[in-house]
């Protein structure tokens, strides 16, 4: 089992629902004090997007985001080399698209994460059908494979992810690209019928906003991830201090449900 | 020596063309991606669904267009030049032969609407065309500089009863209308097609634009032998994604005529681009160091697009066709050569086409060969513009 899907498991065993905030690397220069902040703030696992400049599953929000990066120079490079910096024991994991990592060299890419304390990676068009080769580039490295399960995917298909899901399941609420949106969607649905094919950690992301909307998905999976709600209020100015607490109330939102 | 009839069959069970193609979608496309690989399969080898797809082709889209002799032209240049007229299909390009395709196979899906891609205009208006026939729903999706280049292509458009959305994130172009319409796809698949427009994305579209462009080419080889042309020794066609090209290369990909696909120098995968993955299949792109996408540049807007499609990196890895790329400045002058020497006006996309022919000929087109020329589309959609570009360098 990889390292990471260890750490979650124990974290699940503990009571604990996971805290996943997303932080686009180099968005601007101080953007690793978001990343401290958010683990002050009670953050359990931290989901690095590294830009594309083609991000197709992404709202408004995050491809705005992505853009400043990119003008800023970000490079899957310069995102491993800043979080080789960090020093909290918190797990790391990536979140791009493939051609970035394709480009990079798929072996090379798995060992620059792994050497960057990264631990699992999110690629979001990279079908289950086409990840053969990602996944055997991973297996070596200790970098844990996560996939995505959405609100269209079918029994069969949910039993073939589940298959070669490492770390956590990434539950996808609804049927759209990443952003706001009032209410927790399908994911109550997704969430039982990954249950039903896997004992892995479920985690449920796209459309998480609010601390409420939170503690009402943990009571039936094992964590949220929270991106674009953070990502605009860095857009907008928030401070790392902002962030922290936004954080908090997130942290406090499921500690009690 | 390589053999010839292996060339433009179908791809193998991951949608690959060699190590081209497949399917890198969010997994919430995925389903709908299957459910339309099963359904074009079912409908293609369906004879009522044929015959109706030849039927409305005939009826409502002008087929079969003519190939015509182009005389003047052959005389000065000293070939023999003929051209396949797609700019007389209805919509004024080929690309009515996919959407009357797509259309037909989203009411057989049980699907009340599509949306679109659309660069120059072209497959917009011939999606809200077929669309409007069977009373589907249309919304276009187009980058906000290809609303302003082609101001009259939206008008027409929301004449035809669709939306046209305007696109205005990143390069603002057919790129970023692809990117726009694949997130809108994810909201809406239950009842939605995504109509695209080239031989481009994920498995099965680049396969099923082929097949649905394929008549071009089939046509264009009978009328080649009633003409007693035989086979040519050429047949040249423009790429941006690349339909046009791949359905008139379909009916000779299995004869001893060199296929040759041009590119507009600024979009020129072929000649710039290296493998990636993009709009959902792995193919040859114009990126950078780090894989991110760079931005295609063209006078024309349908051919500004920093990909190709992928059985065409195929045939150009395999050396089966060939692609080169031609500038802006060849392309206004070759359009401007076959409106006075033919009486046709050409769209910019064809003219890149017309241009590298009048370069070639005498260098790699010896004289005396016969060459068929893909006039994949008329120029009435480029009037305003290249009146504005002749005039200002006037």
């Amino acid at each position: 089992m990889k390292s990471l899907e260890t750490q979650l498991r124990t974290l699940r065993a503990s009571g604990r629902k996971a805290l996943v905030p997303y932080f686009v690397a180099g968005l601007t220069p101080d953007w690793l004090h978001y990343v401290d902040a958010a683990i002050h703030g009670g953050a359990d696992v931290i989901e690095i997007g590294i830009p594309f400049s083609d991000p197709m599953m992404d709202g408004v929000v995050i491809q705005e985001a992505a853009m400043r990066s990119l003008a800023r120079g970000t490079t899957l490079d310069s995102a491993c080399s800043d979080l080789r910096s960090l020093t909290s024991s918190v797990p790391l994991v990536a979140m791009t698209y493939y051609n970035i990592i394709h480009h990079y060299g798929l072996l090379k890419a798995a060992g620059a994460l792994r050497a960057a304390h990264v631990t699992g990676a999110i690629i979001p068009d990279l079908t289950l059908e086409e990840s053969g080769e990602w996944v055997h580039c991973c297996a070596s490295d200790d970098v844990a494979n996560i996939f995505l399960t959405a609100p269209s995917t079918d029994e069969d298909r949910v039993a073939k992810i589940a298959n070669v899901c490492e770390g956590f399941s990434y539950a996808s609420a609804r049927m759209a690209v990443t952003g706001k949106s009032t209410d927790e969607g399908d994911a109550h649905r997704v969430v039982d019928t990954i249950r039903a094919a896997t004992d892995i950690p479920i985690y449920v992301g796209i459309g998480i906003t609010t601390p409420g909307q939170a503690q009402e998905v943990s009571s039936y999976a094992d964590g949220v991830i929270v991106g674009s709600a953070l990502v605009q209020q860095i857009l907008s100015g928030a401070t790392p201090q902002d962030i922290e607490a936004t954080i908090r109330s997130f942290r406090q939102a499921l500690d009690q449900s | 020596m390589t053999r010839v009839d292996t060339f433009m069959s179908a791809p193998d069970d991951r949608g690959r063309f060699g190590e081209f193609g497949g399917r890198f979608v969010a997994e919430a496309l995925m389903p709908a991606c299957l459910e339309l690989e099963t359904a074009f399969i079912e409908a293609w080898s369906d004879p009522v669904f044929l015959d109706e797809y030849h039927t409305v082709l005939r009826e409502f889209g002008g087929r079969p267009t003519p190939v015509t002799p182009l005389r003047r032209l052959s005389a000065l240049l000293g070939i023999e030049l003929y051209a396949k007229r797609e700019d007389l299909a209805h919509t004024g390009s080929h690309k009515i032969n996919n959407v009357v395709g797509q259309t037909l196979l989203t009411k057989r899906m049980g699907k009340t609407r599509v949306i679109a891609e659309t660069g120059a205009g072209q497959h917009g208006v011939a999606t809200a065309t077929a669309a409007a026939r069977l009373g589907l729903d249309c919304t276009v999706y187009m980058g906000e500089v290809d609303t302003k280049r082609q101001e009259l292509n939206v008008f027409r458009m929301e004449l035809l009863g669709a939306t046209v959305v305007p696109v205005s994130s990143g390069s603002r172009t057919l790129k970023d209308a692809v990117n726009e319409a694949m997130r809108e796809w994810v909201t809406c698949v239950k009842d939605t097609h995504y109509c695209l427009g080239s031989v481009m994305g994920p498995h099965p579209f680049p396969w099923m634009v082929r097949e649905m462009q394929s008549i071009v080419g089939h046509e264009a080889s009978q009328q080649l032998v009633d003409l007693n042309v035989g086979t040519p020794d050429a047949v040249v066609a423009c790429v941006g994604g690349g339909s046009n090209a791949a359905g008139i290369f379909a009916g000779f990909a299995n004869s001893t005529a060199r296929l040759i696909g041009i590119e507009a120098a600024g979009g020129s995968a072929v000649g710039l681009g290296s493998p990636g993955v993009l709009h959902g299949m792995r193919s040859l792109l114009i990126q950078d160091e780090f894989g991110q996408i760079e931005e295609a540049h063209s006078i024309s807007a349908g051919l500004d697009y920093p990909g190709i499609g992928p059985e065409h990196a195929h045939l150009a890895a395999t050396g089966r066709a060939e692609y080169y790329p031609i500038g802006d400045e060849d392309v206004l002058s070759a359009l401007q050569l076959l409106s006075e020497m033919e009486g046709i006006i050409p769209a910019l996309e064809t003219a890149h086409a017309v241009a590298w022919i009048v370069q070639e000929v005498g260098k790699s087109i010896p004289r005396g060969s016969s060459v068929l020329l893909n006039l994949s589309g008329r120029g009435d959609k480029d009037v305003a513009q290249v009146r504005s570009i002749l005039r200002a360098g006037a």
